[in-house]
């Protein structure tokens, strides 16, 4: 199953490292990280996604998360009311005539053309994993010769229905 | 050596250096010890050791593999950490060992190494190495000192996490130019760990229901792991077992944590525990796991591992349960204050006396068992001599393989605090300076090490300390010519083919030992034992003893590699 954790850390030299050598050493399969500065100075959001095959391994990423010294708070999101994005830059292959062929195609996206030159086109899009995922595929035809994603960032909505956000207690050893 | 006249610690109009700084704040850590080996990037450290007059002792290793294992000996004896300092470079990496060992051991350790100047960081200048990288993974925690301003904070802060929650060994390297730059003299070592709050006290509802399910077992057993002893909980834990009459199995690293000698005793379990411990555990239909982490040398195959019982478990560390073996009653807590929240919680005695008497049966059918060999020592034979010898009440620290299984078979633990073996790693060369540390640790103690021939050769370096510090350590070297645990595993499970394990050509240990300037023994029969152990555990100095066994000789019983813990081999003398 697909997991998005967000991890809450002191912002220290090594933390990352710290983290994702953890997750490589007890083999977690990690579709993605993101990280960068939050509110509050100090303190940096990270976010993964996961693919976990049952609870017992989803438990054990959570707890192993907690355990670094410089995590403050972990929580699993995914079936809360959230706001996921993430950014994708595609350079595809295109000429004047195919220019506008493309345009059609990104439009119902919002992406939108941010470089051009005579073969090629770069394509900036935002949006949940699967839309990006859908415009990669339709775009794949006209040749991708560079794709860069940035990886899931997310949080929640204001506004949360009933139930409370699993907090995974700041458990730590 | 000269020694100049000691400088009166830190008047405060004078300038002091980062060195200064760190001296003063291992004075404010109340450190008694310090495990060290000089070199360029801590020059200005050993320098400061020089010029200071300071409460604690610094011992030079002969190498930073055996010093570290020395630190990690004292830390199991004394519950203190083991303080540890050493060069950058090929300082630091001869610690690693040591570093990953204590982290799988739980065992607290504050490691401070040198480092290149900062204005040199990153330019493979002489002797760096990049420690923050390599013991990222091997620490619990790791951090480079950026600030002279953040050195006295940083010390104090590794050893609150090294020593609090899960002990384990916290690494701070510092660059040579923090530890040279001057500064006024301002000592700030207040710190806060905001992501780190271990949980000490249990859930109250936890303690009711695992209360509730020992009431209804009829086939209750506990598992006592390291984690009693760390927590200081041997006393409750006995006194919890006797109340509910509930029959005990200890972990290797357990051992101690309750007394072998106590009638609810079935020994160590797991892969050359004892029968009857195997099968209490296979049998059980509650398992109550104190301080203990499921491994896979306790657990045999999983899934034959306790199939019937409702597991409890009482950790510090929340990730180790349900890691190994799904868990019914999760109590995240130091094991001293769950059992204190156990025995303060009055419960009603759950009749479980046919269960007793099953125990006990295997206990008697089907004890730890051995031969003597015609002409030679039998090892088994030899550790209850020590163990008569020493009253039962040594300190004994082991290397890694057949002595290491014997010892803990043989060795009757009835207390805490005195067994000091490799467990998590199983790292050779980790008994002789272990048992040095333990000395220095707990100089009134008799401390005993029990080690392979072929183990010991790979710190054997550190007899030098043992002499220069006149350390009575007794060394038994349970000389089978062989590196026997690997050479019983080609018996047994690769036809005999006995790929580089025979050790033909070992050094003369005696004379080694002499070498050293430390005394050395040879023993080559039984009737000769009892008569040398006198001698030696009334001299009052290190003493090594060549003792032969038969290099046939094998650790019975034995749960082979894949099976579970109700299918062991070798649990009846072999004919
Ligand atoms: C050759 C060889 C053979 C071996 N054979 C066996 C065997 O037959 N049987 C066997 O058992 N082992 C055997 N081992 C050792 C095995 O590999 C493990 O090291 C051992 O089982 C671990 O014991 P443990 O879980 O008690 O200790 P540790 O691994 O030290 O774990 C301690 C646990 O206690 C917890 N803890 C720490 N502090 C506290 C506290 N204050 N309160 C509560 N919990 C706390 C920790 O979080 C951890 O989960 C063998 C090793 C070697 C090298
Ligand atoms: C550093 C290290 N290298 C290799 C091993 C693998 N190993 C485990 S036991 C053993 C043999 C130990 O031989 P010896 O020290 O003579 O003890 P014995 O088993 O004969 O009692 C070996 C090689 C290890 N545990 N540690």
């Amino acid at each position: 199953m697909r997991r998005i954790i967000t991890a809450v850390v002191q912002n220290q030299s090594g933390v990352l490292n710290r983290i994702t050598g953890m997750l490589n050493k007890r083999q977690f399969n990690i579709e993605s990280i993101s990280v960068g500065t939050s509110e509050t100075e100090g303190i940096s959001k990270m976010t993964f996604v996961v693919d976990v095959s049952d609870q017992q391994k989803l438990e054990q990423l959570t707890k192993q998360l907690n355990k670094q010294i410089e995590v403050l708070k972990v929580s699993d999101i995914t079936d809360k009311a959230i706001v996921a994005r993430e950014l994708a830059l595609i350079k595809v292959g295109s000429n004047a005539q195919l220019r506008a062929e493309i345009q059609g195609i990104i439009t119902p996206f919002r992406a939108s053309i941010i470089d051009v030159s005579k073969e090629s086109l770069a394509i900036q899009v935002t949006g949940k994993p699967d839309k990006i995922d859908a415009l990669i595929s339709l775009l794949k035809p006209y040749g991708i010769k560079e794709l860069t994603r940035t990886g899931v960032t997310a949080f929640l909505r204001g506004q949360q229905p009933e139930q409370q956000v699993t907090e995974i207690h700041s458990f730590s050893i | 050596m000269k020694v100049k006249e000691k400088q009166a610690a830190f008047a405060t109009d004078e300038k002091v250096n980062g060195a200064d700084l760190f001296i003063k704040a291992l004075v404010e850590e109340n450190v008694d010890t310090v495990f060290g080996y000089p070199g360029g990037a801590v020059l200005p450290i050993y320098d400061a050791l020089f010029r200071h007059e300071f409460p604690f002792e610094h011992i030079l290793f002969r190498h930073e593999q055996g010093m570290i294992h020395a630190a990690e000996g004292y830390a199991r004896v004394t519950g203190k950490p083991g303080v540890v300092i050493a060069t950058s470079g090929p300082g630091a990496t001869n610690l690693i060992t040591g570093i990953t060992d204590a982290m799988m051991d739980s065992l607290p350790l504050v490691v401070f190494t040198g480092q290149v100047s900062k204005s040199v960081i990153g330019t493979d200048a002489f002797q760096e190495a990049d420690v923050m990288g390599i013991t990222t993974p091997i620490t619990k925690y790791n951090y480079q000192v950026q600030n002279i301003a953040d050195l006295p904070a940083t010390v104090s802060k590794a050893f609150h996490i090294a020593t609090t929650g899960r002990p384990g060994p916290v690494l701070i390297d510092i660059p040579k130019n923090i530890s040279q730059e001057m500064t006024a003299g301002d000592f700030d070592n207040k710190f806060t760990v905001p992501g780190y709050q271990p949980t000490m006290n249990p859930n109250p509802l936890q303690i009711r229901k695992l209360a509730t399910a020992l009431r209804n077992a009829k086939r209750p057993v506990l598992l006592a792991g390291a984690g009693v002893t760390i927590a200081d909980g041997a006393h409750e834990l006995k006194e919890f077992a006797e109340k509910y009459n509930i029959p005990v199995v200890n972990t290797l690293l357990g051992l101690g944590s309750f007394p072998g000698s106590n009638p609810l005793s079935l020994g160590m379990g797991g892969m050359h525990g004892t029968y009857a411990a195997n099968m209490a555990m296979y049998e059980a239909d509650l398992l109550i796991n104190i301080g203990a982490r499921f491994d896979d040398r306790l657990t045999g195959n999983t899934e034959h591992f306790a199939p019937n019982a409702k597991v409890a478990h009482i950790d510090i560390d929340p990730a180790e349960i349900g890691k190994i073996i799904s868990t019914d009653i999760p109590v995240v807590a130091d094991a001293k204050k769950a059992l204190n929240a156990l025995l303060s919680d009055e419960n009603e005695q759950s009749n479980h006396n046919a269960w007793l008497e099953k125990l006990g049966a295997n206990k008697k059918d089907y004890p730890l068992w051995y031969k003597h060999s015609e002409d030679k020592i039998s090892p088994q034979w030899l550790i209850k001599q020590i163990h008569h010898a020493s009253n039962g009440e040594a300190i004994v620290a082991t290397d890694v393989g057949q002595h290491q299984m014997w010892a803990a078979q043989f060795y009757q633990f009835d207390k805490p605090h005195n067994w000091i073996t490799s467990g998590g790693l199983g790292t050779m060369g980790f008994g002789l300076p272990a048992a040095v540390g333990a000395q220095i640790g707990r100089p009134d103690d008799t401390v005993v090490a029990i080690l392979g021939d072929g183990g010991v050769q790979m710190t054997i370096q550190e007899l030098a300390v043992l002499a220069d510090k006149n350390l009575p350590v007794k060394v038994f070297i349970v000389n089978n010519e062989a590196l026997g645990m690997v050479r019983q595993w080609q018996e047994k499970f690769h036809g005999e083919r006995y790929s580089e394990s025979l050790l033909t050509k070992n050094p003369d240990f005696v004379k080694l030992a002499e070498g050293f300037g430390v005394r050395g023994l040879k023993v080559e029969r039984e009737e000769d034992v009892p008569e040398l152990l006198e001698d030696i555990f009334s001299y009052d100095g290190p003493v090594v003893v060549d003792c032969r066994i038969d290099w046939k000789e094998k650790v019975f019983p034995m749960i082979a590699p894949g099976k579970g813990i109700h299918e062991m081999i070798g649990v009846e003398v072999e004919k």
